[in-house]
């Protein structure tokens, strides 16, 4: 217990790269999602096939494999980052868009068909029917999903720590070898920061989820 | 075909989205140039790279290089999941079962403990089964895959059984069935059943995050590519890590298709129908990030 009271700033430390690393790659990966999302539901259909195939593929490959590529293969294809924070980033980044991408694609897809067809009906335009119809009521459904692959990113940024960022798991790694005698508290503590992420963001989850099947 | 964003097209928009078809391939075709030409610049594409597969350097014959990948790689990774898959469903059952028992004294420390293993990292429980419990690595791997995919079966099990008509089990009460032998000859059956795509969905889960072990050094199929790159040098990477990503793709892929091939099937022997894979999350359970968020 003194171990962990002592290494404190380290756990600190860890926990704000956690926490850097997650939402910088939640706010990219959010962006491509959604741009890979409305091309999944674009009339054109290479456009689809394109988001079909990115989809596909980076779902059935492994983070770690997604890693490996972005720290040991880019090198040899001519990028090389100055550090491992920017490749980490990316790594997430590009794997956390593909669920983005579903998420918003199913989100889109559960708003009723009658919905869009009556406010064409009525004379609407394309971007009023977005705007006015589809989207607000497919932005209620995403939303529960869309936590849920916060909660999934959080998670998977420990994959980082194992590819030499010194995030909360790295930081697990480093105090698992200082402190060889105290490795269960040391560990549970790490455990403790990231279910400070996790439980909150999934009673909010469940919470608004609830919200979202009583407003239908 | 009319969808929710547009209507069956008429000759204009159908001329339109030609044109755009046309403006997207070539954006696609741009980026796929793109990729070659960085990768040719830097000799990727020399046939003398590839022929680390069919004819390799270094006194070493294509067999040993696909044995070390196929047999001892994608072997290890498959004992690992094979092993952790059968602990983790049976521990879903029991948790299952356990966290809808009808005494708060046993249902509510059952869901703690879930919520707690949900919302570890995988690769952070594999390295506490090693390190804290002192578990060989194999075992490490194993211990963190089971304890938290565990948490997720018992909850998507639990969502199936909550999302049964509210008839089976009345009926089964009333013929006399106790609360366990509802449970165990009833519903879990049919739960099952209706969430079958869930749990493979899950089941592929398990299998990708057993490239997880590569992080605290088990023998598995990346570790294999990493093994054969310090062996062959890192000019390789590249060659390696396309054929690693082909074998995780090709296996996860079959495994996907099967999961949507059970979904379009159906069974009408649950039920209620089966659930689709990604809309497995029954709302009002507080099965808080049950299907969505542990497929990722």
């Amino acid at each position: 217990m003194d171990t962990v009271i002592d290494e404190l700033p380290l756990y600190w430390d860890g926990f704000t790269t956690t926490l850097a690393l997650t939402l910088l790659s939640a706010a990219i990966a959010l962006v491509l999602g959604t741009i890979l999302g409305s091309f999944r539901v674009s009339p054109v259909p290479t456009l689809r096939w394109f988001g079909t195939a990115y989809v596909e593929i980076v779902r059935n490959t492994p983070l770690t494999l997604v890693f490996i590529f972005f720290v040991f293969v880019a090198p040899q294809l001519g990028w090389t980052p100055s550090g491992f924070f920017a490749p980490a980033v990316v790594a997430l980044s590009v794997y956390t868009a593909a669920f983005v991408c579903e998420a918003v694609r199913s989100g889109i897809n559960s708003v009723g068909l009658g919905q869009a067809e009556a406010s064409r009906a009525i004379g609407l335009t394309f971007p009023q029917t977005l705007r006015l119809i589809v989207l607000p009521q497919a932005f209620r459904t995403v939303i529960p999903p869309l936590i849920n692959i916060f909660i999934a990113l959080t998670k998977n940024s420990s994959v980082a720590g194992g590819f030499f960022v010194a995030e909360l798991f790295g930081v697990a790694r480093q105090l698992a070898n200082a402190h060889p005698a105290d490795v269960i508290p040391v560990l549970v503590f790490i455990g403790v920061f990231y279910l400070i992420i996790t439980i909150p963001a999934g009673l909010l989850a469940g919470y608004v989820e609830r919200k979202v099947a009583f407003a239908r | 075909m009319s969808s929710i964003l547009y209507d069956v097209a008429g000759p204009r928009t159908r001329r339109r989205t030609a044109i755009w078809s046309i403006v997207g391939a070539l954006f696609v075709l741009g980026l796929l140039y793109l990729a070659y030409r960085q990768l040719d610049s830097r000799d990727q594409w020399d046939p003398e790279r590839w022929q680390v597969f069919t004819d390799p350097p270094m006194g070493q014959t294509a067999e040993d290089v696909w044995r070390s990948l196929l047999v001892t790689g994608l072997g290890a990774t498959a004992r690992a999941a094979g092993i952790a898959a059968v602990i983790a469903l049976t521990a879903g059952v029991l948790l299952a079962v356990l966290r809808m028992s009808a005494s708060r004294w046993v249902s509510w420390p059952t869901t703690t403990v879930i919520e707690f293993f949900r919302g570890l990292p995988v690769v952070l429980l594999m390295f506490f089964g090693v390190i804290a419990i002192g578990l060989p690595i194999f075992w490490g791997v194993v211990f963190g895959l089971a304890v938290y995919n565990s948490a997720i079966f018992a909850e998507i099990l639990r969502a199936g059984i909550v999302s049964l008509p509210k008839g089976q089990s009345e009926a089964s009460y009333a013929i006399g069935l106790s609360r366990w032998q509802t449970l165990f000859t009833v519903l879990l059956p049919q739960a099952v059943r209706r969430m079958l795509p869930s749990l493979i969905s899950q089941l592929v889960v398990l299998l990708k995050d057993t490239s997880l072990g590569f992080i605290i050094g088990y023998a598995e199929l990346l570790r294999r590519l990493q093994t054969n790159t310090q062996f062959f040098g890192q000019r390789y990477w590249f060659q390696f890590f396309v054929v690693g990503a082909a074998i995780y793709i090709a296996v996860n892929f079959t495994l996907s298709r099967l999961a949507v091939y059970l979904e379009k099937r159906g069974t009408k022997k649950a039920a209620g129908g089966v659930a689709r894979a990604d809309q497995a999350q029954i709302p009002g359970t507080t099965a808080t990030g049950m299907a969505g968020g542990a497929d990722v």
